[in-house]
């Protein structure tokens, strides 16, 4: 059963075309990846899904509800969990709770019950009462998600949800995460820069590039589509084109000093290859990642890029557009 | 359906209304200090002045506290509402803007927000009132209502000029060629009447303070240039007004 279903959604901002026509059916319980280089018109879509942004043209329905139409419907569906943190500092984490309970309508009588549900759930029943300014940076995430999941949304959105987190906060939030969404059955759709994470988390990705979704499939399935093994060699003049022209090889991408061969069976093939390359320095043979993929369908390497000052170019016009509609 | 629609947007004003609320108790300096500042415009330079001046056959000091309690309201309330510069700039409001509930919900509720951290202000400089001989107790109903009015107003003003600007730098700006100026000619210092410069008898004219320190003066001191009715004429149509202005560049706001 689908939860999302969008049909040739597009934003334009001006000039801009930030969403050039998107397609996409999520089906329920699903954790989907949007991922994309900065500006590539993923945290506008999320913005359309969410009813902050409105569409230029398409349509887009969340739970049945179309969000051009029945926005308010559509936000009662949703949860967001924001790039940069949203809490209310001045208010402890149960008043943030609180707070957001009594916005989303949540009865009286359910209101208490489902908060110290979702505190127990993110471990924060014994700081639930200090003031939010006084949390890590690992426990404004995770009381950002107990909240985004508070009034049991059938579609939680996450923006970098592990973004400025140190590598073991970032594992116990998709740790959390999972537990949530079984829990509740609630589909996820989320962006994030760290590759590996989206790799183990997500059951389909869909890469965007310049507002179009360029691929989309399951991680395990736009790995092995790559065709076989990576070996890197760093040398000063690599024959690009001898190597691309064996029959084993798939691809061959310059970075530098370092080439990027794709072959398949790789150590069977390994002596021909470095026989062709004069002066090697160094050679490095690896199973490819999605950060591979990512680099072949978008000619650019995530790891490059910052998520650090909220966005890319897209989405800082589409704030400063926004406020002239 | 339409009931419905009516209480959830009802319970959006109150928890809007919750937080400013809770966020006002838990600023105890906050709230300390927006009383003792009037008291000591009060005692510090009411008494000063008062001791060489009368108005009207009142002690100056008597005779400006209806234009400290304005004070108090004026500056409260627009700063109250210019906060929400701040707020978004610490994305405090982005959470609250994505709720299922409209704008104009989120705007009432911040302005009764506004109204009530004034208006509580007011309530305890209104129980220093016994050590102003002048001001009749039975006036404080009255002039309630004008302070409430007024209060609304101006967070409205607060909220509409906040929503447009962009930078903490522009609360300076409002500070400065617009709070001040809205006070000190308002009459809260000093009688408006013909003794004035005409230039500066015009401006106190045109603005709408001018008839919440003149009613509130009216209700406690029964001094008043202008007819009551007037005075609260002029302040609820001018709260009106802002109200509209207010909730329209509220709801574009980005």
């Amino acid at each position: 059963m689908s939860i999302i279903e969008i049909r040739s959604l597009a934003k334009t901002f001006g000039k801009i075309q930030a969403v050039r026509g998107i397609d996409l059916t999520i089906s329920r319980g699903e954790i989907f990846g949007l991922l994309g280089p900065n500006g590539a018109g993923k945290t506008t879509t999320i913005g359309m899904l969410c009813t902050i942004i409105r569409p230029t043209s398409g349509s887009g329905l969340i739970a049945g509800f179309d969000i051009a139409k029945h926005p308010t419907q559509v936000r009662q569906k949703v949860g967001i969990v924001f790039q940069d943190p949203t809490l209310d500092t001045i208010l402890t984490g149960r008043e943030n709770l609180q707070l957001h309970a009594r916005l989303y309508g949540i009865p009286r009588r359910e209101r208490k019950a489902w908060i110290e549900e979702m505190l127990a759930l993110v471990d924060l029943r014994d700081r639930a009462d200090d003031l939010t300014k006084t949390y890590s940076g690992g426990m404004r995430r995770r009381l950002e998600l107990a909240r985004g999941l508070l009034h049991r949304p059938a579609v939680l959105f996450l923006d970098e949800p592990t973004l400025g987190l140190d590598p073991q906060t970032r594992a116990r939030t998709w740790e959390y995460i999972r537990k949530m969404v079984q829990k509740e059955e609630t589909t996820v759709v989320l962006t994030t820069h760290y590759m590996e994470e989206a790799q183990a988390m997500c059951d389909r990705i869909g890469i965007i590039d310049a507002g179009k979704i360029i691929a989309l499939d399951t991680p395990d399935n736009m790995v092995d589509a790559l065709g076989g093994d990576i070996v890197a060699v760093r040398a000063p003049a690599p024959p690009v084109e001898a190597l691309g022209a064996l029959p084993y090889v798939s691809a061959v991408q310059c970075a530098g000093e370092t080439v990027e061969i794709t072959m398949k069976s790789a150590p069977l093939h390994l002596a021909e290859v470095l026989s062709l390359i004069p002066d090697v320095a160094s050679v490095e043979m690896r199973k490819p990642t999605l950060n591979d993929v990512f680099i072949k369908l978008t000619g650019r390497d995530i790891r490059n890029e910052t998520a650090e000052n909220g966005g890319g170019w897209v989405e800082t016009i589409a704030r400063h557009r926004q406020k002239g509609t | 359906m339409r009931t419905a629609i009516l209480f959830r947007e009802l319970l959006g004003i109150s928890a809007v209304w919750w937080r400013e609320f809770k966020v006002f108790w838990r600023e105890k300096s906050r709230i300390v200090s927006s009383i003792v500042q009037p008291l000591m415009w009060l005692f510090l330079f009411g008494s000063g002045i008062g001791a060489s001046l009368s108005v009207s056959d009142v002690n100056y000091r008597d005779y400006i506290y209806p234009g400290i309690l304005s004070m108090s309201v004026i500056f409260g309330s627009i700063f109250f509402g210019l906060y929400i510069i701040w707020d978004r700039k610490l994305d405090v409001l982005k959470a609250v803007l994505v709720a299922p509930v409209s704008r104009i919900s989120i705007f009432f509720g911040k302005v009764l927000g506004g109204c009530t951290d004034v208006l509580l202000q007011v309530v305890i400089l209104f129980i220093f009132s016994f050590l102003f001989p002048s001001v009749d107790p039975r006036g404080i109903p009255l002039a309630l209502l004008f302070l409430l009015v007024t209060s609304v107003a101006l967070v409205s003003l607060g909220l509409a000029l906040g929503s447009l600007l962009e930078s903490l730098e522009g609360f300076q700006v409002i500070s400065a060629f617009l709070v001040f100026p809205l006070f000190f000619l308002s009459g809260a210092l000093f009688p408006v009447d013909e003794r004035l410069p005409a230039w500066l008898q015009k401006l106190v004219i045109v603005n709408p303070l001018t008839y919440t320190v003149d009613g509130v003066r009216g209700a406690l001191l029964g001094l008043h240039d202008y007819p009551i009715s007037l005075d609260l004429g002029v302040i609820t149509l001018f709260a009106l007004v802002m109200i509209a202005t207010g909730s329209v560049l509220f709801s574009r706001m980005k």
